[in-house]
């Protein structure tokens, strides 16, 4: 135990120490805002310099009017179809609509000419616009007044209360627990990948500079395995740990700042309305829900899966390290690895976001090598007892289980040289007592 | 101090030891030797432990191999290495510590090597700013940093300058005063016969001789004698093939059977004798005779 502790001790300072850890640690979560930002800046950039586009309509039926926008401009005419197509081509025109007579219960033949695709915004707009126009058009015929229809429609919100066994009731939001879910099913993954890919890389690295057999000859290297991979998770968790307080703090830094340019007084109304004079309204709706979601057991859960999942493929990335000499090697051995990862990072966003309570949902949260990720897609939306329990089980079972055949794997590989393995001779290390 | 005894190991269809039986002093260097892939490692790793016997087994100081013995073995495998990122002074605590010393312990001996080899502005340097021999002088001191009273080198001077290995040559000599025992497994059969008390030769995971080297080499005495005869005074015979070089007449005879002495005396009639010099075959005549007689087989 010792001797792990020593390990541990050194794979967590070799790594935590290191220039790239403290930039990595740092500047990833500015990344994705900033990357965010850039988006939003470019998509902002382009719709103030885009040029206004005009497009030619030839509307046979007189019956339809196209409302110009900021992007695009319709002008009406009785243009024959050679002479709107010429005007495309010299560039007069973005584009040009052919709406020929029809039979408005069989709306066919409208087409579009462009000199280019025209893009989906554009299609939707005309193709919303003409239905809207038709259907109007035809509840006018059959005596209906559309401003009638108007008035009937109506917007619904569904609350949703969930009732636990106790009979606690509880507001939720799929929104909400989508999010959550898909934050912390894509963490569970990120982390894996990453981190399991420095085990792997260490392993190599002891192995193919030969520090390995003067490690062998002082530990087990069941130790050696374990110290290395418990360590790499202490990385990782003081990694998350600093996002965690630098997202916080970052949050907390910018709310403060809006909070600030907001009057004292608008935001102290804005409060009071939003949490006692309409309990209704979204803001607070929102509220109502985080506040009902338990988050003791949703971190508790995270920790668990991140560490589990970690702990079971992290043993897994260590045997395939083991049994290579090059980093170029390990991709024969990778696609047992990535394909339950993929599994699960796809059944989150098919399966498991979108109907938690689903069979697939079920199998995916409990079987142990997709688990990790799909259960922490669950989790928010709350997850029976048994289920919880029994996933946890298979979690640990499963750890233990690919800890002792990547062990297997490992005390032979690692004083294997020059020779590529294939499957059959992993499987016949696996084999061997000794 | 270290015993096999009908060690057995197998890879597969290959054996690599078959019914080993050794027996190595207190206190000696003992020159474990045969070509490459004759079975020395996989003798040498059992003996660490790196990997068991499939039957057969080891004692130390009597008692059969445990895993207390790791803090008594210093091991310098041959194919080595240090982590390149890791300083000088960080990896050499890591080495001692995992042989079982305490943290005290490990700084104030390092710190004491690190004097005694002028290596102590090293300290701070990362394995690869040094040159080869420098980290090589670092493993040598992490190898038996612990007092190991069993020291085990497989082949200690590859890749050291001649002076670095004279530093190491007189390491290992000033650690056999001390009590170590040391075994030392080479195909380098000069550094045998200058340290080695005891050896024994493994080919074809056989072991094939063992013994102090004066044992060894009186065994495989041709019982031949190199002599000269200066100024003869009788006509040297022809089937002799002397060769002469001013005056000096120099031959080889086998003593067929006679004692040296009667030898000596027949010879002492053709003049006078300036060379009378049993010849003794060096340790890397009888190395590649006995690999190539077992090759034969």
């Amino acid at each position: 135990m010792n001797k792990i502790w020593l390990v541990m001790q050194r794979e967590y300072l070799a790594r935590v120490k290191k220039k790239s850890f403290l930039l990595a640690t740092l500047l990833t979560p500015l990344i994705f805002p900033a990357i965010m930002a850039i988006f939003v800046w470019i998509a902002m950039e382009e719709k103030d310099n885009q040029s206004l586009r005009i497009i030619e309509v030839v509307d046979e039926n007189k019956l339809f009017f196209l409302e110009s926008s900021d992007q695009y401009a319709f002008s009406f005419s009785d243009r024959s179809d050679e002479e709107a197509k010429d005007l495309v081509k010299n560039g007069d025109r973005y584009g040009f609509l052919h709406i020929p007579k029809f039979d408005l219960e069989n709306p066919k033949g409208i087409t579009f000419f462009g000199e280019e695709n025209p893009n989906m915004n554009l299609m939707s707009y005309l193709e919303s616009s003409l239905k809207k126009k038709i259907e109007d058009q035809r509840l006018y015929e059959s005596g209906i007044d559309p401003q009638l229809i108007s008035d009937i429609r109506t917007k619904v919100d569904i609350k949703s209360i969930t009732v636990n066994e106790q009979g606690e009731e509880k507001v939720s939001n799929a929104t909400v627990n989508y999010a959550i879910g898909f934050v912390a099913g894509i963490l569970i993954y990120m982390f894996i990948f990453i981190y399991g890919n420095q085990i792997m890389q260490g392993v190599i690295e002891e192995k193919s500079s030969r520090i390995v057999e003067i490690l062998v000859s002082s530990l087990k290297p069941f130790q050696l395995m374990m110290g290395k991979i418990v360590g790499i998770a202490g990385v990782g968790l003081t990694q998350l740990l600093i996002w965690i307080v630098l997202v916080g703090g970052l949050t907390t830094l910018v709310t403060g700042y809006l909070g600030m340019q907001m009057p004292q007084q608008q935001a102290m109304e804005m409060a009071q309305v939003g949490m006692e004079q309409i309990p209704d309204s979204g803001v607070s709706e929102i509220l109502q829900v985080i506040n009902g979601i338990d988050f003791v057991t949703l971190v508790l859960c995270f920790v668990f899966y991140f560490l589990g999942g970690y702990l079971l493929y992290g043993a897994l990335f260590a045997g395939i390290g083991s049994a290579v000499d090059a980093p170029s090697d390990a991709q024969q051995f990778m696609l047992p690895v990535t394909i339950p990862l993929i599994v699960s990072y796809m059944g989150l966003f098919v399966f498991v976001l979108q109907d938690p309570n689903s069979t697939a949902s079920f199998w995916l949260s409990v079987v142990p090598l997709t688990s990790p990720i799909a259960m922490m897609g669950r989790v928010s939306f709350g997850v029976p007892f048994w289920e919880l329990a029994l996933s946890m089980i298979l979690l640990i079972l499963g750890f233990l289980g690919t800890t002792w055949l990547a062990g297997k794997i490992y005390r032979i590989g690692i004083l294997m040289h020059g020779t590529k393995p294939s499957y059959k001779t992993l499987w016949k290390w696996i084999k061997t007592n000794n | 101090m270290l015993e096999t005894q009908k060690l057995n190991k197998s890879y597969g269809a290959n054996r690599a030891l078959t019914d080993v039986d050794l027996k190595v002093s207190k206190g000696v260097i003992f020159g474990l030797l045969g070509p490459n892939g004759a079975g020395k490692s996989t003798l040498i790793r059992i003996i660490n432990q790196i990997i068991d016997a499939d039957s057969g087994q080891v004692l130390i100081d009597g008692k059969p191999l445990a895993p207390d013995h790791i803090s008594q073995i210093g091991y310098l495998p041959e194919e080595r290495g240090l982590y390149k990122k890791m300083k000088v002074w960080d990896q050499m605590i890591y080495f001692a510590r995992l042989k079982g010393l305490s943290q005290h312990e490990a700084k104030t001996r390092i710190k004491n090597w690190l004097d005694k080899m002028e290596m102590s502005t090293w300290r701070e340097k990362k394995i690869e700013d040094l040159s080869k021999g420098m980290a090589q002088k670092v493993q040598f001191i992490s190898t038996i940093i612990h007092n190991p009273p069993l020291l085990i080198l497989d082949e200690p001077f590859s890749g050291f300058d001649p002076v670095n290995a004279e530093i190491i040559k007189d390491q290992i000599l000033e650690l056999k005063k001390q009590g170590t025992t040391v075994i030392l497994s080479t195909h380098r059969m000069e550094s045998v016969e200058l340290l080695c008390d005891q050896v024994a030769m493994i080919n074809k995971s056989h072991k094939i001789l063992d013994g102090t080297i004066r044992q060894v080499k009186n065994s495989f005495r041709p019982e031949v004698f190199h002599v000269t005869v200066e100024n003869p005074v009788k006509e040297i015979p022809a089937e002799w093939t002397a060769k002469e070089d001013e005056g000096a007449y120099h031959f080889t005879l086998p003593l067929s059977g006679k004692h040296p002495n009667e030898l000596l005396e027949e010879l002492m009639d053709y003049g006078q004798i300036s060379r009378f010099q049993e010849v003794i075959p060096s340790m890397e005549e009888i190395f590649i005779h006995q690999v190539k007689s077992t090759h034969d087989e």
